[in-house]
């Protein structure tokens, strides 16, 4: 692979670029699913290919192909080339990347269990005996579940002299039970919705789901939803479970702050941002209890966005983005940061795959944890009325980030420090820095979860990436709950 | 003037060179029925913002994809992009070594016998050849005309070819070629935007500049919105607006999402639904559809009325689907429609080329006839709060018009909603003429521009 990249870096440079990075991407995809006592589908991807970023002139070219000869790379790199000049002839400021050294690294993200390793056979087993257990609770109408692996394997060389050679193993999986009874459709899922828990990690991680283990419970929990109350409308206090919180980070805090988006490069698909640089260490976007990281590195734990170099060549870091409620960081890319006066990248380029550009992306944005010691049982037992909000079902949120509203699977009322009703549809929704604002509890580290959203959309042509999102459960209060079935 | 480029990559797939890759993996499979899909793309898409092109990409990459079935059901998918002899014995391995692991599925049918398939023309040589140089000229106009209105503007020109090849081993043959050219524009002023959106297989059959006009538009009569209290209002759908909201509807058209039970037609099949104003047929053979004309096993789309007078009439059926609401609904006599999805899959089957019936009026005509509403020209983040109460939330985007006594009286704040789309098909009392139309949050469909009484907006943004 090495071999390759070093023909389309020596033929991008040849041909009069001012910079080239390339990236050769060897990527394997295992996707198993079953359904209703039978297996949904198997799949076995591999895809392997190159992609030449030039900068010349000033403007950028991009162009990738898997087809792997020599004469074909040449002839991608010339093309590159000649959609740069295409560029430059609208372009009104030439782009400078903000300055980073040359790196020469080789790395490997954490696996125990080669997920390839094991059998599919064995695979598809672990599934139907979960399948059996969802379908074994009368009332459930559909049992659905999955498990999903891929290896990253790539080289990045870039014309400044990095060369860096990396491999993630990416693993997740998770089963879903649905109850139709009459005019409704209620669903449980585990560990999170929409296929479950990912991580960087290897079959290992599997086994830490304990997916067999909370079959019984989740299915029960998808037939009792049918018989449970509405939630009511109110305006009220609001308990989050943590996955639920990791989306509500993903989208009203992780794409607020990609310059980017704050620069209008998004404008026309993902959006723009309400973050202007003006509201940089002015903005109260929290109480003072929400700190908030973007963490690539693998000591903040093995997440969708944990690396040791984006896309760009530039080392993982970790980057306050709200310090006390306050505030204070974006995730870069080389050029916004040199468009914005930083010294340097914070390391959040990522592509999606060989044929894409890197974009700016979240890598792990996680709040912290609670300094004091608080389980989810006491922060129930500390809340006098409220509603608890568990695994999302639906997600929404306007196109600068302030509006959002969000659906969850279950929700429990409670009353005088304990759960009582089961409550189904549950929803909230408001002004994104009003909300952070009311958040006055977070359980501590023990109670912490950094979960993995592996379907964040971006960019055009879109590309859909992995995130991270470290949370624990949280408490806000005087909350908008039960907006979406507002009639 | 079109600027050819010596350096653009021409698809490499034609009908041939797919017959003789089958032919190898054939060569390679030796103990089972074995099926070949071939996909080949060459996609170019430039990305304009703040007035420069930023964003100038192009990629070309081929697919092998190996499913292979033993005589007792078995079967599995492998994927590759190396088709070379090593890389297509190696794909071929792997799919039968996958399905081998399999239990038998007693209830799969052998492959899909040789099919009749009628050819859809949609390869379009100027858009294929349409160059970096092309797409930047056209980027320089529409920025020309932001730069007349001192607005920003930021989007995309793209163009793309496609190749589609599906044979197996019972003697099918299913070869379709397209191309596709799509531009998406925003315009941006101090407090107010714009939008418009166009695809089409044949580049000069768009008019991108036109459509940089009509954003620029929006944007200047919607500045210095106005906060509305949310509520219910008469709302004025835009093509793109009906586009976004209809795509939510058609997964549930799958036999197999009502077999499933997920689907909101679960117990509704033959039943009236929606307005006697609603009919919608899927029809690839659509003079302003895209697409190939068969489906993921490589048999012919054939048309399905969905709904006829508000009444849903047919499902859509891959062939599996078909056998079992055969033994299980006879009465719904189903038979394959087209529509399956590649095996094996847990989805079944959904309609892709939705026609929505048009009606006479025409957008001037519903804001001419309209008291007090809401012209809304875009959606966004649109999301299935209720699966069968069909209850879709998202927000307005890029162009929301207060109309008051017949006239657009100015722009407004975007707002939220949550609206069933059952109930919201039964309130539409105005249907403009069908078009080809692009959205950002389905595919592309043929829909008229709509006019709905008491549409829910719950709560209104910042902007």
């Amino acid at each position: 692979m090495r071999e390759l990249a070093g023909w389309a870096l020596d033929a991008a440079m040849g041909s009069g670029a001012g910079y080239a990075d390339v990236r050769v991407l060897s990527e394997r995809h295992r996707s198993l699913s079953t359904k209703n006592g039978k297996v949904g589908h198997v799949g076995d991807e591999e895809s392997v290919g190159l992609g030449i970023r030039v900068l010349r002139d000033g403007a950028w070219g991009f162009a990738a192909t898997d087809r792997l000869d020599r004469e074909s790379i040449q002839r991608t790199a010339a093309h590159a080339l000649s959609i740069a000049r295409a560029s430059r002839t609208v372009c009104r400021t030439p782009v400078v990347l903000a300055p980073e050294a040359a790196h020469q690294a080789v790395w490997h993200g954490p696996c125990d269990v080669d997920p390839f390793s094991i059998p599919v056979d064995e695979n598809v087993g672990l599934l139907l005996e979960v399948d059996a257990v969802l379908r074994g609770v009368a009332g459930v109408t559909l049992a659905e579940a999955d498990l999903d692996f891929r290896r990253q394997h790539q080289v990045f060389l870039s014309s400044q002299g990095s060369d860096i050679e990396q491999t993630r193993h990416l693993s997740g999986g998770g089963y879903a039970a649905l109850c139709f009874a009459g005019d409704e459709i209620q669903k449980r899922s585990y560990p999170n919705s929409f296929g479950g828990q990912f991580q960087l990690a290897g079959y290992e991680l599997i086994a830490r789901l304990q997916l067999l283990a909370n079959a019984r419970r989740v299915a029960e929990e998808a037939v009792a939803l049918s018989r449970a109350l509405q939630c009511p409308q109110q305006v009220g206090t609001l308990i989050l479970d943590s996955s639920q919180l990791g989306l509500q980070i993903h989208e009203s805090i992780g794409h607020p702050i990609e310059l980017d988006r704050v620069l209008g490069m998004e404008a026309n698909f993902a959006g723009t941002s309400f973050l202007t640089l003006d509201q940089l260490r002015r903005l109260r976007y929290g109480s003072e209890l929400v700190n908030v990281v973007a963490d690539g590195r693998l000591e903040h734990g093995p997440g969708l966005g944990t690396l040791a170099f984006d896309d760009e060549g530039v080392p993982a870091q970790c980057t306050d983005i709200i310090r006390g409620g306050e505030f204070v960081g974006y995730i870069h890319s080389r050029e916004t940061a040199a468009m914005v006066g930083e010294s340097r990248s914070n390391g959040c380029m990522r592509a999606e795959s060989w044929n894409r550009i890197p974009l700016i992306r979240m890598t792990n944005i996680s709040i912290l944890p609670g300094k004091q010691e608080l389980s989810p049982e006491e922060l129930i037992a500390s809340t006098d009325d409220g509603v608890y909000m568990e695994t999302n079902r639906s997600w929404s949120i306007d196109d600068k980030r302030f509006n959002f509203q969000f659906g969850c699977e279950l929700g429990w009322e409670i009353k005088h420090g304990k759960r009582t009703r089961m409550l189904k549809n549950p929803s909230y929704s408001g002004i994104t820095t009003e909300f952070w604002n009311l958040m006055d509890a977070i359980c501590s580290r023990a109670h912490w979860t950094l979960w993995g959203t592996p379907n964040c959309g971006k960019g055009q042509p879109q590309q859909t990436m992995g995130t991270g999102h470290g949370a624990a459960p949280a408490r806000f209060r005087n909350v908008r709950i039960g907006t979406a079935y507002q009639s | 003037m079109p600027h050819p480029d010596t350096t653009t990559p021409g698809l490499s797939l034609d009908e041939a060179q797919a017959r003789a890759l089958f032919a190898r993996a054939q060569e390679a499979c030796r103990d089972a029925e074995i099926e070949v899909t071939l996909a080949a793309t060459v996609s170019e898409l430039t990305r304009f913002a703040n007035n420069t092109i930023h964003q100038n990409v192009a990629e070309q990459h081929v697919s092998l994809s190996v499913r292979t079935q033993t005589a007792d059901g078995r079967m599995a998918r492998a994927t590759t992009n190396r088709i070379d002899p090593d890389g297509i014995r190696a794909v071929v391995a792997r799919a039968g070594e996958l399905s081998r692991l399999q239990q038998p599925d007693p209830e799969a049918l052998p492959m899909a016998a040789p099919q009749t398939i009628v050819p859809v023309p949609r390869f379009f040589p100027a858009t294929a050849a349409f160059s970096p140089a092309d797409r930047a000229a056209v980027v320089g106009e529409i920025v020309r005309e932001a730069d007349r209105h001192h607005f920003t503007t930021a989007g995309i020109v793209a163009n793309q070819q496609n190749a589609l090849a599906i044979f197996n081993s019972r003697g099918l043959q299913a070869f379709h070629r397209e191309t596709s050219a799509e531009y998406s524009i925003t315009m941006l002023a101090d407090d107010s935007s714009g939008w418009a959106k166009g695809n089409a297989p044949d580049v000069s059959s768009l008019a991108p500049v036109a459509a940089a006009r009509r954003a620029a538009e929006k944007a200047r009569l919607s500045a210095a919105p106005v906060e509305l209290a949310p509520g219910r209002y008469t709302v004025i759908l835009e093509p793109a607006a009906v586009l976004d909201l209809m795509g939510f509807l058609f997964y549930d058209f799958g036999g197999l999402s009502v077999l499933d039970q997920r689907s909101f037609l679960t117990g509704r099949t033959r039943t009236k639904l929606f307005g006697d104003n609603i009919t919608i047929h899927d029809d690839v053979a659509h003079p302003l559809q895209s697409g190939a004309p068969f489906d993921g096993e490589g048999v012919p789309r054939r048309v399905a009325t969905l709904v006829e007078a508000g009444t849903v009439r047919d499902l859509v059926y891959a062939r599996q689907t078909a056998a079992r609401m055969q033994r299980e609904h006879p009465d719904l006599q189903a038979t394959p429609t087209g529509h399956g999805f590649p095996l094996p899959n847990e989805y079944g089957e959904a309609p892709g080329n939705i026609v929505v019936q048009g009606g006479t009026s025409s957008l001037d005509a519903m804001i001419a006839g309209t008291e007090r509403g809401i012209l809304v020209t875009r959606l966004w983040y649109i999301r299935e709060v209720d699966p069968f109460k069909k209850i879709l939330t998202g927000m307005t985007r890029d162009g929301t018009f207060l109309v008051e006594d017949g006239k657009l009286r100015c722009g407004v704040r975007n707002f939220r909603f949550n609206q069933s789309m059952v109930e919201m098909l039964n309130q539409v009392d105005a249907l403009g003429v069908s078009e080809r139309t692009s959205g950002e949050e389905s595919f592309d469909m043929v829909v008229p521009p709509m006019r709905v009484r008491d549409f829910n907006f719950t709560e209104v943004t910042r902007f």
